[in-house]
């Protein structure tokens, strides 16, 4: 059974759809511990802003919860379910997060201009399909290409401290991680639920992953 | 490589058939919206839009449906517009697996559901459209205002004023359609989509006119546009989204191939 995390932040029925698109496996979305405890993998998704993210998770006490099936079952963290990964954001004035990983989530007006070098105007959220380059190889990269196009809509990125962390980087004005993995976690910045046949090539590749990098 | 343009092929839907003339050799029934969804996607379509055109609020919930039926099947963002009047439209098509909502008219009596909706489930799903007509004469400079009921009224909003206002409230996106080119296929209005695109700093999707593979291409050269929208020359395999990609690709326009 695959765990899809509610906490109420975001359009879960997507990733749920895509994932019955590749999997005979039973896919639950849910808010219980319990369940989440039991499922045999965990897809941790989410959109909207950071804060409203965290005081979700701990009015339902799953920040605990996430931590202890993120060290033992396969993990697939996106989107916002990748940021709040991090130690801490600086979204709305900064907020903590779970910290599975030391670092901290930027926002992209802090990193560059409005302009790029080729003279592309970037305008904030990113929004649109934009390329990934794979920078470690990882089972859930299987049979995608190098710099495949996937759809992104954000205005913040991760910054581990921990640069053996990341997985894949995308060139939004600067380079940025845009997939980190370490053991049985795996993140990833962009919708692979609406990134046509490579995002649902990648959910499979989650779907039969050992969870050994 | 920067953030690829986006084709969207745009679709108009009634009681959940695709209408407005779709003429696919490969397609068992043309009225199938998931059928076409399906077909755009495996051309190569960035998004799809569905503009519901039932004329009956009792008839939506068979849209409802359709945009279930589409989002099992087609894993790209698809958007809904036609209407959305009020936040629980927008909740009901998000559920059903839409991923953005486009308000036209609904933002002219209203405003503030734009600002509503967009605190509420984020700016990236809410695209603000907007119908604009010229209303200056040759001898002046060009000013657009924006009209309703298919370009009939004349709400006396400036399009470009009205485009920076939505930008303010929290449109994640515009969708500018030129009422005077819609259906001419004589090509976007590029003034009137140059104008608003310098005018935010959110994506602006260019729409009304597409003829050919050059039109598409000039909406991003010479406009600007961040997205660009065609109905009818992908409607009638005329040219397939595939070869647009690769027609704007060959300008030098960063595509997904």
């Amino acid at each position: 059974m695959i765990a899809v995390i509610d906490y109420s932040m975001g359009n879960l029925h997507s990733v749920h759809k895509a994932l019955q698109h590749v999997t005979n496996d039973k896919v639950l979305i849910t808010s219980s511990a319990d369940e989440i405890l039991k499922a045999d993998r965990i897809v941790f998704p989410g959109q909207g802003a950071a804060r409203d993210c965290m005081s979700e998770l701990n009015k339902r006490e799953l920040v605990e919860v996430i931590k202890e099936v993120s060290k033992t079952k396969p993990f697939l963290g996106v989107c916002m379910g990748m940021q709040v990964l991090m130690e801490h954001s600086v979204e709305g004035g900064g907020v903590d997060c779970i910290g599975l990983y030391k670092g901290t989530v930027q926002h992209f007006t802090d990193h560059i201009d409005a302009i790029d070098s080729a003279g592309n105007r970037l305008k904030i959220p990113q929004m649109g399909w934009n390329q990934i380059k794979q920078t470690q190889a990882h089972p859930l990269w299987k049979s995608i290409k190098d710099d495949a196009r996937f759809y992104f809509v954000h205005s913040y990125f991760v910054d581990p401290i921990d640069k053996s962390l990341i997985s894949g980087e995308t060139d939004f004005g600067i380079n940025y991680p845009s997939a980190i993995a370490r053991d049985n976690v795996f993140a990833i910045q962009s919708h692979p639920e609406k990134s046509s046949d490579d995002g649902l090539q990648l959910l499979k590749n989650f779907t039969q992953w050992d969870g050994q990098s | 490589m920067p953030l690829a343009k986006r084709i969207i092929p745009c679709l108009d839907v009634d009681n959940g058939r695709v209408v407005k003339g779709v003429n696919f050799v490969d397609i068992r029934d043309a009225g199938d919206p998931v059928e076409v969804a399906a077909r755009y996607n495996r051309e190569g379509a960035d998004e799809i839009t569905f503009l519901d055109i039932t004329a009956s609020s009792d008839n939506r919930d068979t849209t409802v449906h359709m945009v279930e039926a589409i989002a099992s099947e087609v894993f790209i963002p698809l958007t809904v517009g036609g209407g959305i009047r009020k936040v629980e439209d927008i909740r009901t098509m998000l559920n059903a697996g839409a991923d953005k909502v486009a308000i036209n008219t609904a933002a002219i009596h209203n405003p503030e559901l734009v600002k509503e909706a967009a605190e509420y489930y984020g700016s990236q799903c809410i695209v603000v459209a907007i119908d604009a007509k010229k209303v200056s004469k040759e001898s002046e400079p060009d000013k657009w205002d924006i009209f309703t009921h298919g370009g009939r009224n004349d709400t006396g909003i400036d399009a470009v004023e009205w485009a920076k206002k939505m930008a303010d409230y929290g449109a994640g996106e515009l969708l500018v359609t030129s009422m005077d080119k819609d259906g001419t296929k004589s090509g976007f209005n590029i003034p009137l989509t140059k104008a608003i695109v310098d005018a935010v700093n959110i994506p602006v999707i260019a729409s009304g006119g597409v003829g050919n593979l050059q039109h598409l291409a000039d909406g991003v050269l010479k406009a600007g546009a961040d997205a660009v929208l065609a109905a009818s020359i992908f409607h009638f395999n005329e040219y397939t989204v595939g070869e647009a990609k690769k027609y704007m690709s060959d300008q030098g326009i960063e595509m997904r191939i």
